[in-house]
């Protein structure tokens, strides 16, 4: 049964990756990276009773948080970036 | 008891990797980035919550559910957030729900 759901979770993840390649604006290749994070944290939790190595459980939760600090990363800088970019444009009209 | 805890394990790990499932293909084939993000919420939230009970019952009482406890209390506390800064930045950037699907003339104004 686990092998089901790593296979599920690795559909899953090539999707999104596909969604990444895809994807028409940064917003969406955002989305689709975080969705690829939070699938590698349910992966490396099924292959931790998979293989029965319960020590990827603590590699699930430190990816768990660098996922969600990347992702915050991120927006942020593509935030200051469009603000940087709109004020440049104000500036030179 | 031993047998009835894996039945409901294999059905909530099951239903776990449906869900995700759905949400990745969601994922690709919505038109919008708004209705994209109401099809991965699917996967963050249902196919998470699923999939690592499922686990967690297969686990027992050990140290391993507890790090499944804090993996999926984690899990449900950003991937709101993250949800959230992610519309607020694309809606500050301009980009404007129904974009696409305002085209076909079926959705309201």
């Amino acid at each position: 049964m686990y092998y089901a759901v790593t296979i599920a979770t690795l559909v899953t993840m090539g999707l999104a990756l596909l969604r990444a390649v895809l994807g028409p604006s940064v917003y969406d290749r955002v989305l689709a990276v975080n969705m690829f994070g939070t699938k590698t944290v349910l992966l490396l939790s099924v292959i931790a009773f998979l293989y029965g190595r319960p020590d990827f459980l603590d590699l699930a939760l430190a990816y768990a948080l660098i996922n969600f600090i990347g992702v915050l990363a991120v927006l942020e800088f593509f935030r200051s970036r469009s603000l940087r970019r709109s004020a440049e444009r104000g500036g030179g009209q | 008891m031993a047998t009835l805890l894996d039945t409901l394990s294999w059905v909530l790990l099951t239903l776990g990797g449906i869900s995700v499932l759905i949400g990745g293909i969601g994922a690709l084939r919505m038109p919008d980035l708004y209705t994209r993000m109401h099809a991965a919420s699917v996967t963050d939230s249902m196919g998470a919550i699923l999939v690592l009970i499922g686990i967690m019952l297969q686990a027992g009482w050990s140290l391993a559910t507890i790090k499944l406890v804090a993996i999926l209390l984690f899990l449900l506390l950003t991937s709101p957030t993250s949800s959230n800064a992610l519309a607020s930045a694309a809606l500050l950037a301009g980009t404007r729900p129904f974009a696409e699907t305002r085209q076909d003339g079926k959705a309201p104004e």
